[in-house]
């Protein structure tokens, strides 16, 4: 600690601080433009020159390092010239185009202008243009405006891990832009909306929407991935008009990805549910909301006589509320079935016991950071929660040897220790080739049965070497992606990362699905275990089980079967002869008017509160920022008032925190622990065959919010439904870029175009799930058939 | 004295003479009143009647959606809404005022970057059902548009004080 006085004001600060961090934390304002806290000092602007004394000309208080008794100020006569004078310089090129200005009203260099500026200029010569490079579908440029801070330039280098944007020419001729004409495609872009502290970069998707002084904000969460991103929801007159971060150290710091800042357009999409809709026959009738539950808890009702409770099944989206979750498992439950879940995108659920109690992180976010080594599996983790992949980011540029196993060549923005790439059939064999590595290194002895299944497994020297990273870190961590989790040999990879996990003294971790995984798995969305993990009499089916024709009567919330499930093509056909089908949803697609009976309109998750607990583990609650869509209601109200008219007992809440604070006591202090117990799968071989398919979920595909945002669906980042496969593979089977195709999964169809991607291994074919065209086809990852279609 | 000065005062009728020469002086004097509605008063420049939304002489609307004028207003009589046009440009997709909440305070005029809205000198209008008084952006225009000689002259007779 070193002693400064800033402005007369006498402060301890850390060794090797900047004056101005020392300034913001004594709350003395400096004015300044390049200058942020999470990026790495510019001192280009200097706005920020402060009087040190002793010092001949003023200093940029970003870029001076404090020393024992300096005495700095920032309001003296000389600090005051020196600002007020770079202020002219900034203004000599800015344009004056404030009223038409989306930055009008919220832009830093407005404000300083007011304190700092004249109010006449004294340049008289052209003013200097720039023309406007068109960046792609989330950024609008008004690069005249640029004051060449440099932020947007840094944040590509430091934070998003790929220089998008730089700097080109020297003074009054230097220019942001793109180095070739390209669109931005990192999936932290929307972020130097926020950091340009000009109108250069703005939010397309908002352009001339609003003022920032018309708007409202109300805090929220996150709903499109684990890691529960604080977000502030912008409104006016009841619609958001923009999602901003807000600041939070320990999960998303200041940054959240494009995929929670440009979902919002998805709610205004025009086909959301307006009304409580009951089929009569081929036609659909409007009704109230009285009509509609009691036509929805008699129909329930007659499933249940007719079949009995365990052909009563409940399914709800990985993005439910832990409220939501509880209620809806309370609900199954107090009827006598069990068949509830919300892994919709799991393709294996042989080993229920092995199955982890939530899938959660088993660290806090923050400390991700400081892995040495890490194993991901199955995980695009920079695409499949950005922000995670960004504190991964940070522990590679620190130096952690982080190595990948997955079944598509990934593109990260850091550099892997090692990169294996291989048909998802062959996963658990080379996981346990890292396994066998491990065992010898540790020379511990092998869970009963593991060595069996080692005896035939071959040690490549990139095995050993990851084996040898993760063992000798101090810190380490195995963590299953999303891939992984929708694998169908994820019992194997499961108990293998158990072991790695556990030989290596690493920490075992998931990425999750969707925003809540980890609370539905506490709030008892299971068919086997119920609040907190408790095991269940008589389990009920699994979520593939439900949605294979098990079930004669459903309920579905909040999602969309034929995108968001792990088998599309088998669960329309099954629930097209179920009985009775109750879907709960915010959206009304004609697909969900061939299978339901009743369309109960639900509101989305900026119109109701809830609680996100994200991966890892902390419970998150936010409020309705607007008003319920048309007629919709929280899907929580509805399932309380369905409860109440099917005469069950426990459905007294009468608000959102009632519902949550019964789950708590119910649960009692529970810590989401994401290790399983060692049990010994049987073999390793996964089911082969002649092709095998990839189904790998877009980014921009996760949940039907994000697939109704057009500037996403629009980003470059966006994966069409399309066959990809690699030349050698293609050559094998006689198909060409020219060809359409037809895959063929167990009768299920769908004609795609085909595209080469090196990136495929060999024998398997990625057809993204969750994207139009192939929404009629069979399991996400498993054998497929194609065949070039004649014109 | 007083008693005697007030006896003389009532008795000669003095304070009817005194009110009666006034009567008298303004029987003869010019007259100023004016007969509303054929006369009408001559109106400052900078009278505030009711609002128009002006167009350049190539007809394209002034408004540039900057919301400064929503922003001032002190009675929240302005509404707009806002959207890139095909163009590329900054426009207006609602532009409405509702002339039962104003107070014809001439911020919204002061506060325009483009001189687009203007009170112009009318002030003779009536509505007969509800919603009449409620100005949109195609009645607004349509006000600037039949009255624009009249509004730039009284623009440029304010222009060197401004």
């Amino acid at each position: 600690m070193v002693t400064i006085e800033i402005d007369g004001k006498t402060l301890q600060v850390p060794k090797g601080s900047m004056v101005i961090e020392a300034a913001d934390a004594a709350g003395i304002v400096i004015p300044r433009f390049c200058y942020h806290k999470k990026l790495s000092v510019a001192a280009n602007c200097r706005m920020c020159l402060v009087e040190v004394e002793k010092a001949p000309k003023p200093l940029p208080a970003c870029a001076t390092p404090v020393t024992d008794g300096m005495k700095v100020f920032t309001r003296s006569p000389l600090a005051l010239e020196a600002q007020k004078s770079v202020m002219e310089f900034l203004l000599i090129n800015h344009p004056l185009d404030c009223p038409i200005c989306d930055q009008g009203g919220e832009c830093d260099l407005q404000d300083l202008a007011m304190g700092f500026g004249k109010d006449v200029s004294r340049f008289t010569e052209n003013k200097r243009v720039v023309p406007d490079p068109d960046i792609g579908p989330l950024i609008a440029t008004g690069m005249t405006r640029c004051i060449h801070c440099t932020r947007c330039v840094r944040f590509g280098q430091e934070i998003a891990g790929i220089q998008e944007l730089g700097a080109v020419g020297r003074g009054e001729h230097t220019r942001i832009g793109t180095y070739v004409a390209r669109a931005v495609t990192s999936e932290l872009s929307g972020n130097v909306i926020d950091l340009c502290p000009v109108g250069a970069l703005t939010s397309k998707p908002f352009r001339f929407k609003a003022r920032a002084w018309e708007l409202t904000h109300h805090a929220g969460i996150a709903a499109h991935d684990c890691i529960g991103s604080n977000i502030e929801y912008h409104v006016r007159r009841n619609e958001v008009m923009r999602v901003l971060p807000r600041e939070n150290e320990a999960i998303n710091e200041t940054w959240i990805s494009d995929r929670d800042r440009f979902s919002y357009p998805g709610f205004y999409s025009d086909d959301r549910a307006t009304r409580p809709l009951i089929r009569q026959g081929e036609e659909w009738k409007e009704v109230d909301w009285e009509t509609a539950i009691a036509y929805a808890a008699e129909g329930l009702g007659r499933v249940r006589e007719k079949y009995g409770a365990e052909r009563l099944a409940a399914l709800t989206s990985p993005n439910a509320s832990v409220e939501e979750g509880y209620l809806l498992q309370k609900l199954m439950r107090a009827l006598g079935a069990h068949s509830v879940d919300h892994r919709l995108r799991r393709l294996d659920f042989r080993a229920p016991d092995s199955e982890p109690l939530a899938p959660a992180l088993g660290m806090a976010i923050a400390d991700l950071e400081t892995l040495d080594a890490a194993l991901l599996i199955g995980s695009w983790t920079r695409k499949d929660q950005p922000l995670l992949g960004h504190r991964l980011r940070k522990a590679a540029l620190r130096g952690a040897r982080i190595a990948a196993l997955n079944p598509l060549r990934y593109e990260f923005n850091f550099p892997l220790s090692e990169h294996l790439v291989h048909a998802p059939q062959i996963l658990p064999a080379q996981l346990a080739a890292i396994a066998k590595a491990l065992l010898v290194l540790s020379g511990q002895p092998a869970p009963e049965g593991l060595e069996r299944l080692l005896e035939n497994v071959e040690v490549h020297e990139s095995h050993r070497r990851i084996a040898t990273d993760l063992f000798e870190a101090e810190r380490a961590g195995v963590f299953l992606g999303l891939q992984a989790q929708s694998l169908p040999n994820l019992t194997e990879l499961r108990a293998l990362a158990n072991v790695i996990a556990e030989q290596a003294g690493a920490t075992l971790g998931y990425f999750s699905d969707g925003a809540n995984a980890v609370g539905l798995a506490l709030a008892g969305v299971l068919p086997h275990r119920s609040v907190g993990g408790q095991a269940v009499e008589k389990a009920g089916h699994a979520a593939d089980a439900i949605l294979g024709g098990e079930s004669r009567g459903l309920i579905l919330h909040g999602f969309e079967p034929e995108f968001d499930t792990a088998n599309p093509g088998a669960t329309l056909a099954a629930l097209q002869t179920a009985d009775f089908v109750v879907v709960l949803n915010g959206y009304d697609t004609p697909a969900m008017r061939r299978y339901a009976d009743v369309i109960l309109p639900v509101s989305l998750v900026h119109e109701s509160g809830g609680t996100f607990v994200n991966a890892e583990g902390t419970w998150q609650t936010w409020r309705g920022a607007v008003r319920p869509f048309a007629e919709a209601r929280p899907a929580w109200k509805v399932l309380w008032v369905l409860g109440n008219f099917l005469k069950l007992d426990g459905f007294e809440q009468e608000t959102v925190e009632q519902v949550r604070d019964e789950l708590r006591e119910a649960l009692g202090p529970v810590v989401p622990d994401p290790r399983s117990p060692w049990q010994a799968p049987a073999s390793l071989a996964g089911q082969g065959g002649e092709l095998y398919r990839i189904g790998h979920l877009p980014l921009y595909a996760v949940d039907a919010v994000v697939r109704r945002s057009p500037p996403l669906q629009e980003t470059t980042d966006h994966i069409v439904g399309a066959l990809y496969l690699n030349r050698a593979t293609a050559d094998r089977l006689g198909l060409s870029e020219a060809d359409t195709v037809q895959a063929s999964q167990d009768g299920h169809t769908a004609t795609l175009p085909l595209v080469i991607d090196e990136g495929v291994p060999d024998d398997c074919v990625f057809i993204p799930q969750g994207v139009p065209g192939s929404d009629s086809l069979g399991a996400a990852c498993g054998p497929v058939a194609l065949q070039k279609v004649t014109a | 004295m007083t008693a005697f000065a007030r006896f003389l005062k009532s008795l000669f009728l003095l304070e009817l003479f005194k009110g009666l020469s006034v009567t008298g002086r303004y029987f003869f004097a010019r007259k100023f009143t004016l007969q509303y509605p054929e006369e009408k008063t001559p109106l400052s420049p900078r009278f505030r009647g009711l609002h128009a939304l002006r167009r350049y002489p190539n007809g394209e609307e002034r408004c540039i959606a900057c919301k400064l004028c929503e922003a001032i207003c002190p009675a929240l009589a302005i509404t707009i809404e806002a959207e890139e046009r095909e163009d590329g440009t900054r426009r207006t997709t609602r532009y409405d005022i509702d002339l039962t909440k104003c107070i014809f305070c001439g911020f919204c005029e002061e506060s325009c970057p483009v001189d687009s809205i203007v009170e112009t000198h009318i002030f003779e209008y009536h509505g007969e059902e509800r919603g009449d008084l409620y100005m949109t952006k195609d009645r607004l225009l349509a006000v600037g548009d039949k009255y624009e000689a009249q509004i730039a002259a009284a623009r440029k007779q304010d222009a060197p004080y401004r």
